[in-house]
């Protein structure tokens, strides 16, 4: 039967943060393709994201509406799943700038390495919420969990896409660090750690080493990403206190930026509207992070609450390596802005995302 | 479940939660205090930056390889050329700022504008290449003016210097302008429109080693498009030097004598394949390429009669003539249709099927063997053995020779030329093959084709005891410091279909083509290196009765010389042909004789002997 508190319970706050958010992204995918003159505009783009968008609020609405309990029991289906369609992407992928990250089924052309992080957590969650105790995760129990992250990442970094490899261990790393680890396991985890790193680093061969290290600092490519780095960093200050105005971004204008409407959309953002504008964007993603986390402390099970933890952890740590990167803080990698870039696999993604929060937020009082 | 709760109390889970919360909160105010720090401290420098769109990145170009011989003769290098270049935005009044360029250059100022609105739409921060390779005169002018020209600017960059002219032009071949079609083939990665490449011959085979990887530099300009600061520098990586097989002095010494023929010569050693001189004749002068060739001077080349961008030596065909009678000897010989001591009576002429087959000697040569008729090319004794072996085993043999199918030197595009059988008739013409036309192919007449380096591998491999090899070009790639990347290994093909006996035979007829008393060849003779050869002389026209009337040149037949010397252990095996050269005895087997001279008479000739003796490799 319908349950009264289910209305009650509805979480109207974050439903409106999410909304705040996709319609700023909307506005600014609008600014970053039509800047260029005609023949360059890609207003086409526009359209589709406006597609995306609507079809993220069916998405977002499907994944409310279920029980989310039933996902314990889906969570290894919907993995296997995913992992499969990463393994499809590695062998008949399209490859396109020199990976393979997309897998082409009709018209659509979709990214199976979004989708992996969301059923990463979902195993997570589900395997912490039975193995929790007071002592701890002990070493042998983080067997799985430890494999689990492996195939996927192992299968990322072959497309080749470190950003997103990365993305998946730190997200793993979170959701494992706020349930409770042994202190000797993770003593020795770190110790293993240290030891190992410096004896990979000398297998990797010459080009590995430089290229992780053009990673990690851009100016090692200072005609690539390091040149991409100085141009977002003058998009970025130059658009000072109040910006340059809506669609007067010069930077943007003239292809100076890479990526202007999906990994570089921040940049666009932040000079046309300034310090005003970049700083209330960054905000309302630390609302959403608050309100995530406020939903994982609410929850009456350890399911509910390490699934709430990782989802957050996922938006969080894109939001903040994204933003980080185009202001020179972080690496330069392929992570897009949650509801802000270009692109249907993330925006179907955060869909789910804040679907599944919603879904979290609104049965927390079901339990029995 | 609920045991979760109750061993592991609420607080546990809060204490996490607040912590987490705690993280997020320095996260994101670390990413505020980074805003704030580029927005409003650092805002109005970026601000000023971002006017001009000060940053930019200029793309160095990566110096191309050398080309050079196997001793390392310098034959293709580079040189600085300035080009003038323009950048719309940088120039306030572009109108104005061309105008004045036009009349320091003295060129029509409508000839600057069109170039600009060409490419407009491209976005006015693209610089336009405005003239390229101005001389040093008009350089100083514009340099000395710069303050008055904004958004011009001078570029040095690399340009393309064939040091020895046209020598071996059509082997090394030019360079040009990439074309979409060679974008779009996706092979070429890193390129851009605008870009050149190489567009014929070694040039264009070895392009990816020659290329190299550009470089680029991160600038920030002032307002008028000046450099003011480089900011960073990646530099270029040049491109691999290419040593060739060739033999610069042979290479040269040839060339002379093609002067003023339509003609292709090649020379390669019998024991590696290497190929020492291949030169084809009227050359052209790939300098004429650098830069763009102008409309007149393209037309001019493609038009000439004698095909001066065709490289002849592997991409013209002809008919062998009697230089194809070493594969119908070797076929009859190893058919058993004849043996050393088989008799043929050669009358000038042999009737079949109503017809009299001429023999080149109108009064015949009389009773001839396999030497005789080889030394004295007797066509009677030939079309004998071509009419017991029939056309298709004949065709056998010739392919096994490696006629009729490319030789895999490399060299884009090589002909295949033409082996014709049977069925290639049956389904060419679609009517049945005539017994009469195996008569002609037994002496290299008829549908047969073949390539002056198909000939000289040919020739090569029966001096060289039946042992074919690839030829090969390239003989080592090194870096620009000149460490070795690659050296070239000889690649054995297999051998001839034939015995040592048939060898030795045949080998023993064409020496007595050069050394015999009626050898067709005497004049090559010399008196210190045994030469051993084969004349051919391919109609371009059926023979004609009578055969003192006048013969228009261009109906004139060609003359072929193949050879190897010295007889033994051969170091240089050649085919020369020589178009509307009539005799192969007189046209080309000089030509050929002078070459070997030239390789074999000088110390050291092996360029790998060169090498050992100075022990430092190219230079």
């Amino acid at each position: 039967m319908f349950d009264r508190r289910l209305v009650t319970n509805f979480d109207w706050g974050l439903l409106a943060l999410a909304l705040i958010l996709g319609a700023i992204g909307l506005v600014s995918v609008y600014s970053a393709v039509t800047a260029d003159p005609p023949p360059a505009s890609q207003k086409v783009l526009f359209y589709k994201q406006t597609l995306w968008f609507g079809i993220g609020l069916v998405v977002m609405i499907a994944s409310l509406s279920f029980n989310y309990r039933l996902l314990d029991r889906w969570a290894y289906p919907i993995f296997i799943a995913c992992l499969l369609m990463l393994l499809a992407v590695v062998l008949f992928g399209k490859l396109a700038g020199g990976s393979r990250r997309w897998l082409i089924l009709g018209p659509v052309h979709f990214q199976p390495s979004e989708m992996i992080k969301i059923a990463v957590v979902l195993v997570l969650a589900k395997y912490y919420a039975k193995n929790v105790s007071p002592q701890g995760i002990t070493l042998r129990e983080l067997g799985r969990p430890i494999l689990v992250c492996a195939l996927p990442v192992g299968l990322i970094v072959i497309q080749p896409d470190l950003g997103t490899a990365g993305l998946v261990a730190i997200i793993a790393a979170t959701v494992t660090l706020f349930v409770k680890v042994a202190r000797r396991t993770l003593a020795l985890l770190l110790a293993a750690g240290a030891a190992v790193m410096p004896a990979a680093w000398m297998l990797l061969k010459d080009y590995q080493r430089r290229r992780i290290l053009t990673f990690l600092d851009p100016t090692h490519d200072p005609l690539g990403s390091g040149y991409h780095i100085i141009q977002s960093k003058i998009a970025i200050g130059s658009g000072m206190l109040t910006g340059k105005g809506y669609l007067q971004g010069t930077q943007n204008a003239l292809s100076f930026l890479p990526e202007e409407h999906t990994d570089f959309i921040f940049s666009v953002l932040a000079e046309e509207w300034g310090l005003v504008g970049a700083a209330a964007l960054i905000l309302l993603f630390a609302l959403l992070v608050f309100r995530g986390l406020s939903i994982a402390h609410r929850c009456r099970d350890p399911f509910g609450t390490v699934l709430a933890v990782g989802i957050t952890a996922l938006l969080f740590w894109q939001a903040v390596i994204n933003i980080g990167m185009t202001m020179g803080l972080m690496p330069v990698v392929g992570v897009p802005l949650p509801f802000i870039s270009y692109g249907g696999s993330s925006t179907i993604t955060v869909a789910i995302c804040i679907g599944l929060l919603m879904n979290l937020s609104m049965r927390r009082f079901m339990l029995e | 479940m609920n045991q979760y709760f109750k061993s592991t109390d609420a607080d546990w889970v809060k204490q996490r939660i607040v912590g987490f919360s705690l993280f997020a909160l320095l996260a994101f105010s670390a990413l505020l205090a980074r805003l704030v720090y580029l927005q409003a401290v650092m805002g109005e420098d970026y601000q000023r930056l971002s006017v001009n769109n000060s940053i930019r990145l200029q793309i160095i170009d990566p110096p191309r390889g050398l080309i050079l011989d196997a001793g390392g003769v310098k034959l293709a290098e580079n040189r600085p050329s300035f080009d003038v270049i323009f950048t719309p935005k940088d120039a306030g009044d572009a109108r104005r700022v061309l105008g004045d360029l036009a009349a320091y250059l003295q060129v029509p100022d409508d000839d600057l504008l069109s170039r600009v609105k060409h490419t407009r739409g491209l976005g006015a921060f693209r610089p336009v290449v405005l003239r390229q390779d101005i001389g040093r005169d008009a350089l100083a002018v514009v340099e000395a003016r710069k303050v008055d020209l904004p958004g011009v600017q001078v570029d040095v960059r690399i340009r393309r210097n064939y040091l020895q002219g046209s020598l071996a032009a059509h082997l090394i071949g030019y360079l040009g302008e990439v074309s979409p079609e060679d974008l779009s083939r996706g092979a070429l990665t890193g390129l851009r429109g605008g870009d050149t490449i190489g567009k014929s011959g070694v040039e264009r085979e070895f392009d990816a080693l020659l290329r190299g990887e550009p470089g680029g530099r991160q600038v920030e300009v002032n307002a008028s498009g000046q450099v003011m600061r480089v900011l960073n520098t990646v530099a270029a990586r040049p491109g691999h030097n290419v040593h060739l097989t060739i033999d610069h002095m042979l290479q040269e010494r040839t060339e002379q004598l093609l002067e003023g023929l339509a003609a292709a010569a090649v020379a390669v050693d019998p024991r590696t394949g290497r190929i020492l001189a291949m030169a084809s004749s009227p050359p052209f002068s790939p300098n004429a390429f650098v830069g763009g060739i102008d409309a007149p001077r393209w037309e001019a080349m493609v038009s000439h009669p004698f095909r001066a961008l065709e490289n002849k030596a592997i991409q013209g065909e002809y008919p062998p003539g009697s230089t194809y009678k070493i594969v119908t000897a070797l076929a009859g010989l190893e058919e058993k249709v004849i043996d050393e001591t088989s008799v043929f009576d050669c009358a000038g002429f042999l009737s079949f099927a109503g017809r009299d087959y001429r023999c080149w000697k109108k009064e015949g040569h009389g009773r001839v063997d396999i030497r005789r008729a080889m030394a004295e090319s007797c066509d009677v004794f030939f079309y004998r053995v071509a009419q017991r072996l029939g056309v298709d085993r004949l065709a056998w043999y010739a392919k096994a020779c490696g006629l009729g199918a490319a030789t895999g030197i490399g060299l884009e595009p090589e002909s295949r030329g033409l082996i014709p059988s049977s069925v290639w008739k049956k389904k060419r013409f679609g009517v049945p093959w005539q017994d009469g036309e195996t008569l002609s192919i037994a002496i290299g007449q008829g549908y047969n084709l073949t390539t002056p380096l198909q000939m000289a591998m040919l020739t090569a491999a029966v001096g060289n005891d039946g042992v074919r090899h690839r030829p090969q070009i390239l003989d080592r790639v090194e870096t620009m410091e000149g460490a070795l990347v690659h050296r070239s290994q000889p690649e054995a093909l297999g051998k001839l279909p034939a015995s040592p006996r048939t060898l030795a035979l045949i080998q023993q007829g064409l020496s007595a083509v050069v050394n015999g008393e009626r050898g067709t060849a005497r004049r090559v003779h010399i008196n210190d290196i045994e030469i051993a050869g084969k004349t051919g002389t391919s109609q371009v026209v059926g023979r004609r009765e009578g055969g003192d009337d006048y013969t228009p040149p261009h109906l004139r037949p060609h003359a072929w010389f193949v050879c190897y010397a010295p007889v033994g252990s051969p170091r240089i095996a050649i085919a020369v042909v020589v178009e509307n050269g009539e005799h192969g005895s007189s046209a080309a087997g000089p030509i050929a004789r002078e070459m070997v001279k030239t390789y074999l008479r000088r110390p050291a000739a092996d360029p790998r002997l060169a090498l050992e003796m100075s022990g430092t490799p190219g230079g």
